[in-house]
């Protein structure tokens, strides 16, 4: 026998108390490894999002620039329109190194998602696009066959969703339009995966926006060149340049400022936590009085009962980080779905990344919070003197 | 001359309850010496618990001298008297007091561990032998009689080979036919292996199996005898 399994022993004896107190530091913990984990996981995505964009400014007709930068993330722009003579007049500028102009639309259909209806992101795109992000492939199909084709190329996820290949027709409803699908993309973990594309002429067309463009994306010769060039375009009428590191930085600002909630939440969840532990290993302690007593008499020192405690304290916490972790791994799904509900803006990449150093920092911090919360108690039953303890309660 | 053990010069005891002084030990002498079945008799409140934890290292004298083992104990402090009661006293209660989760052979294993000597867990197996539990080594406290569960007190009590075993009413919550195997087990222990007992008791039977008998009233010692029924 050791003196682990008298602490053991010990917290098997009230199941119940215990079992309510391990689980008490599950949930913060997996609050913690949530919420950090969703830090973690949501910027990577965010990132990777605003990367696999392909430009670093984006032009767009004047408004609220929160709304775009969102609007633009879920789509490629703000859902207002500018003139198509903006891009004429900008595309000769010599910074420039690509550029691409886009026009996204949304259409509502009342048959997608099994008759639940739904938005549907179209986008007119033109040529140099594809310049833009090389990495975008086909899995079936080809580009566009012209211009002005009838013709749209399906992102990977809208297409498994719509059950299209290439070779087949989608219909508009509200426009009357019938289009043929001459591709589908393969999955690039991005916005694009939802996004119906055909040529920008033909959504001009179709959306009877004519010489209209949603936004203009950008990549520079020269990244350094940034405000040079946002200079430059400051007083072009009716239109705002966005750079992709201010996207970024505007929606880790909008983030973060609800992160001071959740972090109180975590906090508060986590101090009860550590009352609960405290509370349930003083009980412990009182109750065992005697008991306590007689081992002082037996000949344990004030350091092996400080350690008897101490340790029942940490396998309580011990226990609880285990849990914890595995109810936040079994819960990153739900958490996933929870976040996407509440944030302004949510990536399309996994937005809760629990890695193996999140788990065992988590449970690392559980262990020393068992040290901590035990220490009062732990001290409380090694100064205990073995007479009055043994002949309490008499 | 047997080996002197215990040395009480004048000790005493007070405890204050409010404004008032209780001498639950009163300028007491007494000298045992190895080998020796001492039991301390007398009235309820007479002071036999308060001087038998004395004795025992558990508690603290408020005055005069005493010397266990050639040491003077009356000043040490707590962490100082483990040391003591470690290795070289054993003891056991009324109340039997076991740990109710720990088995009978983890109860008698349990001073080996503070003792710092895990390594001599058989003789946790061979005590519980001697005291005739060797076939509910595993059982818990609350799945043994109150006399197996003293026996088992007892050989939690032996394990780390005391030079004094002190037991406080041992027999005071048992029946008779329990108390009179517990007085066996003691007259066996201090005949056979010779170990220095020292014990309270009301039971009149236990009292005259020890070879010398301590009446106390008020906190000191009214009468000694000897017992001619043992010796
Ligand atoms: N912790 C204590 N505080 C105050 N008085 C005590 C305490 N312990 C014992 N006493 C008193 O000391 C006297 C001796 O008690 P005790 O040693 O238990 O006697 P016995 O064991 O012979 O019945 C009693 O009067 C008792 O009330
Ligand atoms: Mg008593």
């Amino acid at each position: 026998m050791k003196i682990i399994s008298v602490a053991f022993k010990n917290l098997r004896r009230k199941k119940i108390r215990t079992g309510l107190t391990i689980g008490g530091v599950a949930i913060a913990v997996a609050v913690l490894v949530s919420l950090m984990g969703f830090d973690a996981g949501y910027q990577k995505s965010l990132t990777n999002d605003i990367d696999k964009m392909g430009y670093q400014v984006l032009v767009t007709a004047k408004g609220c620039p929160y709304e775009a930068a969102t609007l633009m993330l879920k789509g490629g722009g703000g859902l207002r329109y500018m003139e198509q003579e903006v891009y004429d007049k900008i595309t000769k500028d010599p910074r420039i190194e690509k550029i691409t102009p886009q026009l996204a639309a949304t259409e509502f259909d009342k048959d997608r998602q099994n008759g639940q209806g739904g938005i549907i992101l179209y986008m007119g795109v033109s040529d140099s696009y594809r310049e833009l992000k090389p990495w975008s492939k086909f899995k079936s199909g080809k580009w566009f066959s012209g211009e002005d084709a009838d013709e749209v190329i399906i992102g990977y996820e809208a297409a498994e969703l719509e059950q299209r290949s290439a070779g087949d027709q989608i219909f508009i409803p509200n426009l009357n339009k019938t289009l043929k699908v001459v591709g589908i993309f393969e999955r690039t973990g991005t916005q694009d995966d939802g996004i119906v594309f055909m040529p920008l002429k033909t959504a001009q067309r179709i959306f009877d926006l004519p010489g209209k463009l949603s936004g203009i994306g950008i990549k520079l010769k020269n990244i350094g060149q940034m405000s040079d060039f946002e200079e430059s375009l400051y007083n072009e009428p009716g239109i705002q340049v966005i750079s992709m590191a201010q996207v970024k930085g505007t929606i880790f600002n909008l983030v973060s400022s609800s992160r001071a909630m959740t972090n109180s939440i975590a906090f508060i969840a986590i101090l009860i936590a550590v009352i609960g532990v405290i509370n349930t290993i003083l009980m412990s302690v009182f109750e065992r009085t005697k008991e306590i007593g007689v081992m002082k008499a037996i000949g344990a020192s004030r350091l092996d009962i400080f350690r008897i405690i101490w340790l029942e304290t940490t396998l309580i916490c011990i226990l609880g980080g285990v849990l914890g972790d595995i109810i936040a791994i079994l819960g990153t799904s739900i958490v996933e779905q929870i976040i996407r509900k509440v944030l302004p803006y949510a990536p399309v990449g996994k937005l809760v990344i629990i890695t193996p150093s999140l788990l065992l920092g988590s449970f690392i911090g559980a262990v020393v919070m068992g040290l901590a919360a035990g220490i009062y108690p732990a001290y409380r039953a090694s100064s205990m003197r073995p007479v009055e303890a043994i002949r309490s309660g008499e | 001359m047997a080996n002197l053990l215990i040395k009480a010069d004048k000790i005493s005891k007070v405890y204050k309850l409010f404004a008032e002084e209780i001498k639950a030990v009163n300028n007491l002498d007494l000298e045992i010496f190895q080998g020796e079945f001492v039991a301390f008799m007398g009235p309820s409140g007479s002071g036999k618990t308060t001087l038998l934890d004395i004795l025992g290292c558990l508690d603290r004298v408020s005055s005069g001298k005493l010397e266990i083992f050639k040491q003077d104990v009356s000043a040490l402090k707590e962490s100082e008297l483990v040391k003591i009661r470690r290795k070289n006293i054993g003891f056991v209660f009324q109340e039997f007091l076991l740990i109710p989760t720990l088995t009978a052979l983890e109860n008698v294993e349990l001073p080996l561990l503070f003792a710092g000597m895990p390594q001599e867990r058989a003789k946790a197996q061979g005590l519980l032998e001697k005291v005739g539990l060797g076939g509910r080594v595993n059982h818990l406290p609350k799945e043994l009689s109150g006399g197996e569960r003293q026996r088992v007190a007892i050989a939690r009590a032996l394990v780390t080979s005391p030079k004094i075993l002190f037991a406080d009413e041992p027999t005071g919550n048992l029946d008779t036919k329990s108390g009179q195997q517990i007085c066996e087990i003691f007259q066996e222990l201090n005949r056979k292996d010779g170990l220095t007992i020292v014990l309270t008791t009301h039971n009149q039977k236990l009292g005259t199996q020890a070879k010398r008998v301590v009446y106390l009233k008020d906190g000191t010692i009214v009468s000694r005898e000897e017992s001619s029924l043992c010796v």
